[in-house]
């Protein structure tokens, strides 16, 4: 029973890296209706300036951390200004099409600048081990599930009770009625996408310590969350995180019990086969709200 | 004086142009051109499928190397395990394939959007993975090793050889797919993908025409592995990563979603310009290291949404529709002399 | 000097023109109707006002030229645009588009006190303000986008086609409450409908256009006894 624990706690940490990196995607599909592919690759460059802070700046952890939040913002309202935005005119798949070309870039940009040796990042957690009740568990993930419960709060209380918030979701919902009330459309947007970018940094620093530091570490990561988003309705926000983490600990279960059959290789495939069982039977994901077309 | 219409001239000329490359290439450039030129030709097969179930109904596919890995294994089995002849698992791995897809259409047809993407992007992933795991059929990580068939006609070197083979192959496909769409099926396609309510009201199946562009895509994909793995004789499972996919999809966009002319254009684009992003990448120096070839190609990709988002059917549809206002602006300029 | 100045405004969509050089004035205080079938162009012209259209000629508001402004920018100097279909966030609550409805301005205090006033004569739904907007009726949710137009402070409130789908008592309940605002607070009106009887006898001056081009012009008595007037849109 205590394996079971184990395995529990494990999962809700993996799933805390996809429950931020979700909801980062769930953001930009309900504010821009698209699915931004190269996600993952901010976060990971993102990563890749914070260890640079840390290693070659010598700042230290949480000061790294929250600068790098800073140039994570700025970077997503960027990409929206100076990418989405324009391209807009194109349709969606052109846009799609535009985020797969960034994370092609980012991650070959990533590659360049910081070489192909693996880095170490170090976590701020301390490498303890507590025992609840003949439970170990890694403070490291405890941790990790900490700040990504946080970060999670933190966005929904942004949303539901700021003026920002509401008029950001304003035009997500209805930006030609927005406009004519004297709302700013595109900087809420640009600024839905600093948002999001700035919830992708967390992903990516929060995965960082467990994973090696390399220009691919997000794929694995964003695969995981994009699953994540979709089981739980690409629109709920509520939804992206419920389904991180059954996701987080569904794997980590499997893996545990039952490694021996499955092996490494067959884990995404078993999740992405779950996953579309559940998208046959609820097409529009747990929470996700189906567009009744009867005809 | 009439001209004739702005449409007909470029397609007559690539009509034209095509086959009489094909034919005369080989003989006048590099053997190693030839090579790459069959691989254009195998991506044409490939992204010409594609863009039916993608660019003409509308259904998003992320994952369509899951269908060419089916096919290239097929035939490498069938070749290795069964000893069928080479060139007769071509049609064989076209219509499993198909098969195939239209099984995975089936349940796919519930999704649509961001959630067919995921599944589509999941069978990718998952293909790759579940022919590591099942050693003794697929030859798991090592993968599978077929003879290159050698070139029948004298004189003719094994690129060269190959070359014309899958460039019959797709003229053959291509001609199919244009007989299909042009007629009420590519009507029906568009249907689904443009006015879905009204399609319905008039009487289109749709899970019927969206389960069989699926399969009429997979089968595409499945006769270009199926060339792929007769081209490489080679196949394991890292020759079908999930940038396979991608670079189909960019195929696709970039020859114009919905056009059929822009395909050989997208399949042009996805041989030449990733190899020529390596090759500027090489030259250019910065700092310690060399700019990475994705960065360099990332960049052009990028370029080319900006400039003609509608791909290059677009820039060919843009540039027939300037002919058009010039020509009316000559006979109007014609007709006002005469009335004067 | 006219609080509003259309001056040979021409709009197209796409290759359709929608209108053909429409010219009409707003003074200060005034309560305006546009009346015409449909497919005039009175949407269109509203659009023209508000910026979301493309045109060409010219809209002074103010003395302030803003014929090349963006909607926001318009919405900024106190032009309230309440569009066809009421513009509803249909997910958001009732309280929630009050809000929003103040998005120009800065002061919470002073927004949500506007918010209460503006719910203040709609008892209706301001018993509802906690409900989702989109289960409100549709006479509820007209009210709603007038009350959220007034949170602004607008200067000129544009109302388009608002008796659409609404029963007749709710209807003159709301033109009631527009009379209310024009006459005892001063508000200027701009009102497009196809409900001639009602428009003409809430305003004091009407426009009727007709395939995209203003035909008459008067105060709204004369237009209502005027004999075109009354066998096209009056019915007798």
């Amino acid at each position: 029973m205590t394996e079971f624990f184990q395995y529990v706690v494990v999962g809700l940490a993996n799933g805390g890296v996809y429950a931020t990196l979700a909801l980062s995607l769930v953001l930009i599909h309900r504010a821009t209706g698209i699915v931004n592919f190269a996600q993952g690759e901010m976060g990971m460059f993102a990563t890749f300036i914070a260890w640079s802070l840390i290693t070659h700046h010598g700042l230290p952890y949480w000061g790294a951390f929250f600068l790098t939040l800073l140039i994570a913002f700025l970077g997503g309202v960027a990409v929206h200004q100076v990418v989405i935005r324009p391209l807009g005119r194109g349709g969606a798949i052109t846009v799609v099409m535009a985020t797969i070309a960034l994370l092609i870039i980012l991650n070959g940009l990533a590659g360049w600048i910081w070489a192909p040796a693996v880095k170490i990042f170090e976590s701020p957690f301390p490498l303890k081990v507590l025992d609840v009740g003949g439970v170990v568990m890694n403070v490291q993930d405890l941790g990790v599930i900490g700040v990504s419960l946080a970060c999670v709060v933190l966005v929904f209380l942004f949303f539901r009770f700021t003026r920002l918030g509401l008029m950001m979701r304003a035009s997500a919902v209805g930006p030609a009625t927005s406009r004519l009330l004297g709302i700013r459309v595109s900087l809420m947007l640009s600024i839905g996408w600093g948002l999001a970018s700035m919830l992708s940094a967390v992903s990516g620093m929060m995965a960082a310590p467990i994973v090696q530091l390399d220009p691919n570490f997000m794929l694995l990561i964003l695969t995981y969350s994009f699953a994540a988003a979709v089981l739980g309705g690409i629109d709920s926000p509520v939804g992206s995180v419920v389904g991180a983490l059954l996701i987080g600990i569904g794997i980590s279960l499997l893996s545990g019990y039952a490694s021996s059959f499955l092996g490494t290789e067959l884990q995404l495939p078993v999740a992405l086969a779950v996953l579309l069982v559940v998208l046959v039977v609820r097409p529009a994901g747990l929470f996700g709200q189906v567009v009744v077309r009867r005809v | 004086m009439s001209l004739p219409s702005p449409g007909l001239l470029p397609r007559a000329a690539v009509l034209i142009a095509v086959p009489v490359l094909v034919v005369f290439l080989p003989k006048v450039q590099d053997d190693f051109l030839n090579y790459r030129f069959a691989f254009v030709g195998i991506y044409l097969i490939a992204i010409v499928g594609l863009n039916v179930v993608t660019g003409y109904s509308g259904q998003i596919s992320i994952g369509h190397g899951a269908f060419i890995a089916f096919g290239a294994y097929t035939t490498a089995i069938l070749v290795s395990n069964y000893d069928v002849g080479t060139y007769w698992t071509i049609p064989i791995a076209g219509i499993l394939t198909g098969i195939f897809g239209l099984l995975f259409g089936l349940p796919a047809l519930r999704l649509s959007g961001v959630y067919l993407a995921l599944a589509t992007f999941g069978l990718a992933i998952s293909i790759v993975l579940v022919a590591k795991r099942f050693e003794s059929f697929t030859g798991g990580g090592q993968g599978k090793q077929i003879d290159l068939p050698s070139s029948p006609i004298g004189g003719v070197s094994t690129n060269a050889w190959l070359s014309y083979l899958i460039w019959a192959v797709a003229a053959v496909m291509f001609g199919a797919a244009w007989l299909m769409l042009r007629g009420r099926l590519g009507r029906a396609f568009r249907a689904v993908r443009d006015a879905p309510i009204a399609a319905v009201s008039s009487g289109v199946n749709l899970a019927w025409y969206k389960t069989l562009a699926f399969g009429i895509a997979a089968a595409y994909a499945g006769v270009a592995g199926s060339l792929l793995a007769i081209s490489i004789a080679f196949v394991n499972p890292d020759t079908f990563p999930i940038s396979l996919s991608i670079l189909l999809l960019t195929g696709v966009v970039v020859g114009g979603l919905g056009s059929l002319q822009g395909m050989l254009l997208g399949a042009l684009f996805i041989e030449f310009v990733p190899k020529w992003a390596e090759n500027l990448s090489k030259h250019l120096h910065y700092n310690e290291g060399t700019v990475q070839p994705s960065v360099i190609y990332g960049l052009i990709l990028l370029a080319v949404l900006f400039v003609i988002p509608g791909g290059a059917a677009g820039l060919l549809s843009q540039s027939a529709a300037a002919l058009n206002r010039a020509r009316r602006w000559l006979y109007s300029r014609a007709d006002s002399r005469a009335t004067a | 000097m006219a609080l509003l100045e259309l001056s040979d405004v021409e709009a197209r969509y796409g290759p359709i023109k929608a209108l053909h050089g429409v010219s009409l004035r707003v003074g200060e205080g005034q309560a305006v109707s546009l009346l015409g079938a449909n497919g005039a162009g009175k949407t269109t012209t509203l659009r023209a006002i508000s910026g979301t259209v493309r045109k060409s000629g010219e809209v002074t508001f103010d003395g302030n030229r803003i014929s090349r402004r963006s909607p926001e920018t318009i919405a900024r100097l106190g032009i309230a645009h309440v569009p066809e279909g009421r513009g509803i966030y249909g997910e958001l609550s009732v309280w929630e588009n009050m809000i929003l409805g103040g998005s120009t301005r800065r002061g919470r205090r002073a927004i949500k006190s506007d918010a209460e006033r503006a719910l203040g004569h709609f008892p209706r739904i301001a018993a509802r303000r906690k409900q989702q907007a989109g289960t409100l009726s549709g006479g509820e949710q007209q009210m709603l986008a007038l009350a959220r137009a007034l949170v602004s402070r607008p200067r000129l409130l544009l109302l388009d086609e608002p008796s659409l789908g609404l029963a007749p008592t709710a209807v003159q309940e709301f033109f009631r409450v527009v009379r209310a605002l024009n006459r005892d607070e001063g508000l200027t009106v701009l009102v497009v409908e196809q409900n001639a009887r009602i428009a003409l006898a809430s305003t004091q001056h009407a426009y009727v256009l007709e395939v995209g081009r203003i035909a008459l012009d008067g105060s709204s008595e004369e237009l209502s006894r005027h004999e075109g007037v009354r066998a096209s849109y009056l019915g007798y």
